[in-house]
């Protein structure tokens, strides 16, 4: 039996099982924001590891989905799904419209027009106040309700969320072996060589920004529905940061790489939090950059593949003794 | 290698999981356990202890480890020792959430006092709300009490900006100045500031003849000044914190601005003062008693809590204390009566902390009702002019 379907079932058990153990709101809290950034990280990390583009503006796509809700479901009294799924689109047709001009662009370039455009974006939060209600943000936003059931509780939300990051890792694992997948990887090699084999370049790098867009939007909308209030300030600049460190560390191009990277930032922030002035009485969370940066300085040194290709590579290696 | 990569998946995995349930139990607990075998009461503090409101937090966090010490040196609240857990959010919204459900789950604290600033504030009302936990913001906006049919658990010790509003209008209206320019910083605070002087220019005949704004980063806000000077104003009133509310207030002296000059009381620090290198002389403004503690009458009522709080923190830090601290002094002593009060029960320590009635403190005279939950009036404030760098109190 294949040693990948056994991590993935048993992964899937523990799912289902874990809240009815943790019985506690704050660590189904964590799990929930766990889920919510695996899902950006997925996205991310096709960006990234297989269509081999960086962006820096990921918070932008996140904070529009959030913000798509909350004006749709507040100002508009949308009902919740649709502007769950406006939440999907909105980021998805902007990464369009901005995607065929940035994409044209390599390595550093790229980055810096992506890291704009989160700037900008960020801007437009601060400054539309008739819209997005400016610095002061936006309340009120309603529970999301699919059908009569209402996600008013952390413990509904948790399975909402995993479900949604469970379908799509099913759904990008797939994709990463079919044809697109491949073509995605021959960019990344080698964008020349993709090309000279016929792989229309331009619009699948295209295809994985949107569809990298498409997801942090929708953990965006999410987002705003799990904590019903909403300002600017979370979906600045080092907010997309940390979903690309969150990416490098998991590994870029694996299956576990997102969960694993989100839930060791996540985690590590959270211990960090309560652990530092423990150890450095005064000191509040600044310190813990400093170890975000150490984290990320050793990853890289040791495994810079990310911590996902450790399973993938053990995997691997059993089936070799397996034959 | 195999060996190395099994050590860091195991590694890895074991971070997650100590994570995971370390941050379950733990904390910070302050206040050695006071006399007596009983059961402690449980309370929790989220406060923007870093990040970009940390010099509001800061203060609070001592004020609150202060009063935590004092309290159980004196037996604590009707004999049972005082547990106080305070968290920081890095002034995060998200970290937050995640912090209060920790201090409610973790903890089971009775109840919670934070954020420092608005934003955070606002993030974790929903989750007091569902869980029925009594919560004091330190923050200043007004809709983190409002509507208080959405907001049963929340109450919040700052003035509310609607306040200082009402006093600068009255002293713009007492000199008969009626044509304001109105500039505020580009976040959360200066908008606030925006909204409640907007809505409360009007039924006071003022006019704000020009409406400017700065983003907290800028060095440089002539431009805005100038547009002011053009616009005919009689006044200009500033709704900013330093070290922006001090590069403005020189930038208007540099341009030889004689209009009178009044800022919010976001530049209640001496930091202001220092900023501004001199030019925050003849600046007008709305403030807590606390900054001009030795010039008010011994007749305010507010007086001898004022003068105990400046002696027992400065003894303790070595430094004067804050009206943000203030802000946290208050919410401490409203707290701890109500659950002296009520007993260890959230939804009686609510019901008593709404019934709050002539509570005297650092930031005035508390009233809350059941559709008041700051208490606040104006006569929580005075009016100050900076002279020769010194608050003057005004009459």
């Amino acid at each position: 039996m294949d040693k990948n379907i056994v991590f993935r079932a048993a992964a899937i058990i523990i799912f289902l099982v874990l809240p009815l153990l943790v019985k506690s709101n704050y660590l189904l809290g964590i799990l929930i924001i766990i889920g919510l950034y695996t899902i950006i990280v997925i996205g991310l990390g096709i960006l990234m590891g297989y269509a081999g583009q960086v962006s820096f503006g990921h918070a932008a796509f996140f904070g529009l989905g959030a913000y798509s809700v909350a004006v749709l479901s507040t100002a508009y009294r949308w009902p919740t799904f649709a502007a769950l799924l406006a939440a999907v689109v909105v980021p998805g047709l902007l990464a369009a419209l901005i995607g065929r001009p940035t994409l044209k662009l390599k390595e550093l370039y790229l980055v810096l027009a992506t890291l704009a455009f989160g700037i900008l974006v960020h801007i437009f939060f601060n400054e539309a106040r008739e819209i997005t209600g400016g610095p002061s943000g936006l309340t009120g936003i309603p529970y999301l309700s699919l059908g009569g059931l209402v996600f008013d509780r952390d413990i509904k939300f948790y399975y909402l969320v995993w479900s949604t990051v469970l379908l799509i890792s099913l759904g990008v694992n797939n994709l990463i072996h079919s044809r697109v997948g491949r073509a995605l990887r021959a960019i990344r090699e080698s964008e020349h060589a993709a090309e000279t084999s016929g792989i229309d370049t331009a619009s699948l790098k295209l295809q994985a920004f949107v569809f990298s867009a498409v997801l942090a939007g929708l953990a965006g909308g999410l987002y705003a529905y799990y904590v019903t209030f909403i300002s600017p300030s979370p979906f600045g600049f080092h907010t997309s940061v940390l979903f690309v460190l969150m990416a490098v560390v998991g590994g870029l191009g694996t299956f576990w790489g997102p969960l694993l990277g989100t839930g060791l930032v996540v985690a590590l922030g959270e211990i960090l939090r309560w652990a530092v002035p423990l150890a450095i009485p005064g000191a509040g969370g600044e310190y813990q950059i400093i170890f975000f940066g150490v984290i990320l300085v050793v990853i890289m040194i040791v495994k810079p593949e990310g911590l996902g290709s450790i399973i993938k590579f053990s995997k691997k290696s059993v089936e070799k003794g397996v034959r | 290698m195999r060996k190395r990569i099994k050590l860091l998946a195991g590694l890895a995995v074991l971070i997650i999981t100590a994570g995971l349930l370390l941050s379950g139990c733990g904390g910070k607990d302050t206040g050695a356990k006071a006399g007596g075998d009983k059961e402690p009461y449980k309370i929790g503090a989220v406060i923007d202890i870093s990040g970009p409101s940390s010099s509001l937090g800061i203060p609070e966090r001592n004020t609150l480890q202060m009063l935590t010490e004092k309290i159980n040196a004196a037996g604590g609240i009707n004999g049972h020792p005082l547990e106080l857990t305070i968290l920081d959010n890095k002034s995060d919204e998200t970290e937050a959430v995640l912090a209060v459900k920790k201090l409610i789950d973790q903890q089971k604290v009775l109840a919670v006092i934070g954020c420092s600033s608005s934003g955070p504030s606002m993030a974790m009302i929903d989750t007091v709300q569902k869980e029925k936990v009594p919560m004091i913001s330190l923050a200043a906006a007004s809709k983190i009490v409002e509507p208080v049919q959405e907001r049963q658990w929340v109450f919040k010790t700052a003035q509310s900006d609607i306040v200082v509003v009402n006093r600068l209008a009255g002293y713009l209206k007492e000199k008969g100045l009626n044509k304001i320019a109105f500039l505020y910083m580009n976040n959360a605070y200066g908008d606030g500031g925006r909204i409640a002087f907007t809505a409360a220019a009007e039924p006071a005949g003022l006019q704000i003849v020009t409406e400017e704004k700065f983003e907290a980063t800028d060095v440089d806000m002539t431009p805005q000044l100038t547009r002011v000077k053009a616009s005919g104003a009689q006044a200009v009133v500033i709704w900013a914190i330093p070290p922006s509310a001090s590069i403005v207030t020189k930038n208007f002296k540099d341009l030889g601005l004689s209009i009178p000059l009044l800022h919010s009381h976001g530049v209640g620090n001496q930091n202001f003062i220092d900023l501004a290198q001199g030019a925050a002389d003849g600046v007008i403004l709305p403030i807590g008693k606390l900054t001009v503690t030795g010039q008010i009458p011994d007749s305010d009522p507010q007086k001898e809590v004022l003068a105990t709080y400046i002696d027992e923190y400065s003894k303790k830090y070595n430094s004067s204390p804050n009206s943000f601290g203030g802000y946290a002094w208050d919410a401490f002593y409203l707290l701890i009566n109500a659950i002296e009060k009520a007993g260890p029960d959230r939804a009686a320590i609510r019901d008593q902390l709404e019934k709050t009635e002539n509570y005297i403190g650092v930031s005035g005279v508390f009233n809350m009702s059941a559709t008041d939950h700051n208490g606040l009036k104006e006569d929580s404030m005075v009016n100050v002019k900076i002279e020769g760098g010194q608050w003057k109190l005004l009459e």
